[in-house]
């Protein structure tokens, strides 16, 4: 073997290793890298007990509802829900239907208070138009369901 | 034949021979993203329609995206060359390591700021600490990382030892910042184009991203190599021909 050889074996060695090594960091990090958990993991008692955490997911069609400067809305992920009280401005992206990331505690009631909401875009980009005929379409095959 | 066309490619492994074709390469990359870069903002600002839900907000990413693209590219060539140089000790592949460094830390700044300038106005704050964002940033700080450890070495080959394993420590973080998005819940939304999937927006949108992205490829790479021919005068500045160049002994 020529010390290029065994150069090149070297290096290629330690980079494995390293990868094998960032692999199970990370894995063992899992939970803890999530920027926010979700409603499901939430009802499986996976988020942090009285402690500050986030929560994601979209915001509930139809949940919103406005009680002075205090915004209510319900968070789902579609199997289960939260139900989240905000009071502040709301980020202009905000919508239902639409992503959303809260930050703040469960309360005994089981509502979640916020004292911080992001709104969380998708990786959709189109024109006006393209949206107004995807709701058109969505309409017709609910229709069509009926 | 085919024995011939290798002695010819392995000859621009020297400084002495690449520093003239990187000569001759530079005003043709130039040029190119000169044409990609009008024909990219032109699609970007008059022809790509407004956002259904961000308004004309959205053409940020025309530079953020592409930006972020290059940080992580140029990072993968920057270690590729620094292994390169480690594995057969080659005189430039160092050089070409330093050359690109400088480019990549230009390129994760900005899809960085452009990031914190459209994460305000559409999350509603300019950073979050979720992976996709913290991993870019140990990106941003690799390469200005890379830049120091280099400029603190006064041998250059000792230099570019030092950088090659920082750099190919840092690889790691090129995979964790891709897939950032898949792996965890992350603020930062999945990718639109991917070579997996059919791009999720408008044709024209995609037009205008992927030009930018031609765009700063080119950018790119004259600026590397235009930094790469500095590298070697310095370097070389002791042997007879570097002395020889008109464009020294003028």
């Amino acid at each position: 073997m020529k010390p290029r050889h065994k150069r090149i074996a070297l290096i290629g060695g330690s980079l494995a290793a390293l990868g094998i090594a960032t692999a199970f960091v990370l894995n063992a990090l899992d939970s803890n890298l999530a920027f926010f958990v979700t409603p499901t993991e939430i009802a499986e008692g996976k988020a942090p007990q009285g402690k500050t955490f986030r929560v994601g997911g979209m915001v509930k069609e139809g949940s919103l509802r406005r009680d002075n400067l205090t915004v209510h809305f319900l968070i789902t992920d579609t199997a289960k829900e939260v139900p989240v009280a905000y009071t502040g401005i709301l980020p202009d992206l905000f919508q239902e239907g639409k992503g959303a990331v809260a930050q703040g505690r469960i309360g005994a009631d089981g509502v979640f208070v916020a004292s911080e909401v992001l709104a969380k875009h998708d990786e959709n980009y189109m024109p006006p138009e393209a949206q107004h005929a995807v709701d058109q379409a969505q309409q017709t095959a609910k229709t069509l369901k009926q | 034949m085919s024995n011939n066309r290798v002695v010819q490619w392995f000859k621009y492994a020297s400084p002495q021979s690449f520093y003239p074709l990187a000569g001759r390469m530079i005003p043709w990359f130039w040029a190119l993203a000169a044409v990609f870069g009008a024909a990219g903002l032109w699609i970007s600002f008059f022809v790509a329609p407004t956002d259904f839900q961000q308004g004309e907000g959205y053409r940020i990413i025309f530079i953020h995206v592409p930006a972020a693209w290059m940080s992580m590219f140029i990072y993968l060539v920057m270690a590729a060359w620094a292994g390169l140089g480690l594995a057969l000790n080659t005189r430039l592949s160092g050089m070409m390591a330093q050359a690109l460094a400088p480019t990549g830390a230009l390129m994760a700044f900005l899809s960085l700021w452009t990031g914190a300038f459209w994460g305000k106005p559409m999350w509603g704050a300019w950073w979050v600490w979720d992976a996709r964002l913290t991993s870019a940033l140990i990106l941003f700080f690799l390469y200005i990382g890379f830049i120091a450890l280099q400029a603190a070495i006064d041998d250059p080959r000792r230099a570019d030892k030092a950088g090659a394993i920082l750099a190919l420590v840092g690889v790691v973080n090129v995979p964790i910042i891709y897939f950032s998005v898949k792996w965890w819940n992350t603020l930062h939304q999945g990718a639109s184009v991917s070579l997996m999937k059919a791009p999720t927006m408008a044709a024209t949108m995609l037009w205008g991203m992927l030009l930018m992205a031609l765009a700063f490829w080119m950018y790119s790479i004259a600026v590397a190599l235009m930094r790469v021919r500095a590298i070697i005068l310095e370097r070389e500045a002791h042997t007879d021909w570097v002395k020889e160049l008109d464009e020294v002994r003028s």
